[in-house]
């Protein structure tokens, strides 16, 4: 674990041009591809940038919280293995939640209804997460 | 560390309650939530066991307004005292700005308290952070059981027990009743937002 917070969460910064990039980011690759909700969180759960449809009430802040906990849970359980899980996802009934990693530091959650097609947003995803690692660059 | 957002002007912070199990950690935040429950748009949010003990963590979003023009979101978290679930302690750990300890005051803790604030000791370095840097404040709760004949510790034994090193700010406490948990609140509010005034400079 110690390694992994080698490139700690406390030494990021985010000026504000990077933070509209990845906002920008969020609205046209996701929410316009159909994505009800996305947040960008680090690894503490704090939210970093959101973008949402309009229609979306949920409780962002406690998402957060549970997201960057499930995640370090599944993180570390992936070390006991021996892997690493950069990607999570749940299917609900009426709609379902991907995590994905960005770098050691961040996680891209989406939430998505039964609209779209699943593989179609899953690759909009990872370009997006491409797209948000290159703000760094 | 506490995310600044220097767009929204926004400051979120995370303060987590520690201490030995059945310690009152959880009803810290109870309380909190109850007192203020019309400030606090969202639910508290608890993962626990069957048996209503913290299996991960508990979770409440504070807005405490504005400070030097940034909206302040204080995000409180209990850990789970239980000394099996040292791996989910960790981390709940991870970007901590403050930290809220909750001693039991009852005699036969003396030993868990101990304990306990040795493994949050031990578990901050793991992210080279210290104990004697961080904003920190000790808890002496479970006063009111005296009242019930419960023995509890003496003042002075909790403070040469916990304290003679540390030398931070204490209060003398009832998570149930309420006394001195909202004290205990401002009081790491304030110290984690100093720690933090460099950066909202």
């Amino acid at each position: 674990m110690a390694s992994d917070d080698d490139r700690s969460v406390t030494d990021y910064t985010l000026n504000q041009v990077q933070l509209e990039r990845i906002e920008k980011i969020l609205d046209s690759d996701l929410v316009r591809s159909g994505i009800n909700s996305v947040l960008m969180i680090d690894m503490a759960g704090n939210i970093i940038a959101k973008g949402d449809n309009g229609k979306c009430n949920h409780d962002v802040y406690a998402l957060a919280a549970l997201a960057s906990a499930n995640f370090a849970a599944v993180d570390t359980m992936a070390n006991i293995v021996g892997e690493d899980f950069s990607l999570l996802f749940h299917k609900g009934e009426h709609e379902s939640i991907h995590f994905s990693k960005i770098f050691n530091e961040f996680l891209l959650i989406s939430l998505f209804g039964k609209e779209g097609s699943l593989g179609l947003l899953r690759l909009k995803i990872a370009e997006a997460v491409e797209k948000i690692k290159s703000v760094w660059h | 560390m506490a995310f600044v957002n220097l767009k929204n002007k926004e400051v979120q912070a995370k303060v987590v309650f520690y201490g030995p199990g059945r310690g009152g950690k959880t009803t810290n935040l109870e309380y909190i939530y109850n007192k203020f429950r019309d400030r606090i748009k969202s639910d508290m949010v608890s993962i626990k066991t069957h048996g209503d003990r913290t299996l991960f963590f508990d979770f409440l979003p504070f807005d405490i307004g504005k400070i030097m023009g940034y909206d302040v979101k204080i995000q409180l978290y209990t850990v789970p005292g239980q000394v099996k679930y040292n791996a989910t302690r960790r981390l709940v750990l991870k970007g901590v700005d403050g930290m809220v300890f909750v001693a039991d005051s009852m005699v036969e803790q003396r030993e868990k308290n101990l304990l306990s604030l040795k493994n949050l000791q031990e578990n901050l370095t793991i992210y080279k952070k210290s104990i004697f840097k961080i904003p920190l404040v000790l808890q002496y709760n479970k006063r009111d059981l005296e009242k019930q004949g419960i023995p509890v510790m003496p003042l002075d034994m909790m403070e040469k027990d916990l304290n003679s090193q540390l030398k931070v700010p204490y209060f003398e406490a009832s998570a149930l009743a309420g006394d001195n948990v909202i004290n205990t609140l401002k009081k790491i509010i304030s110290l984690t937002m100093a720690s933090l005034q460099n950066v909202l400079k």
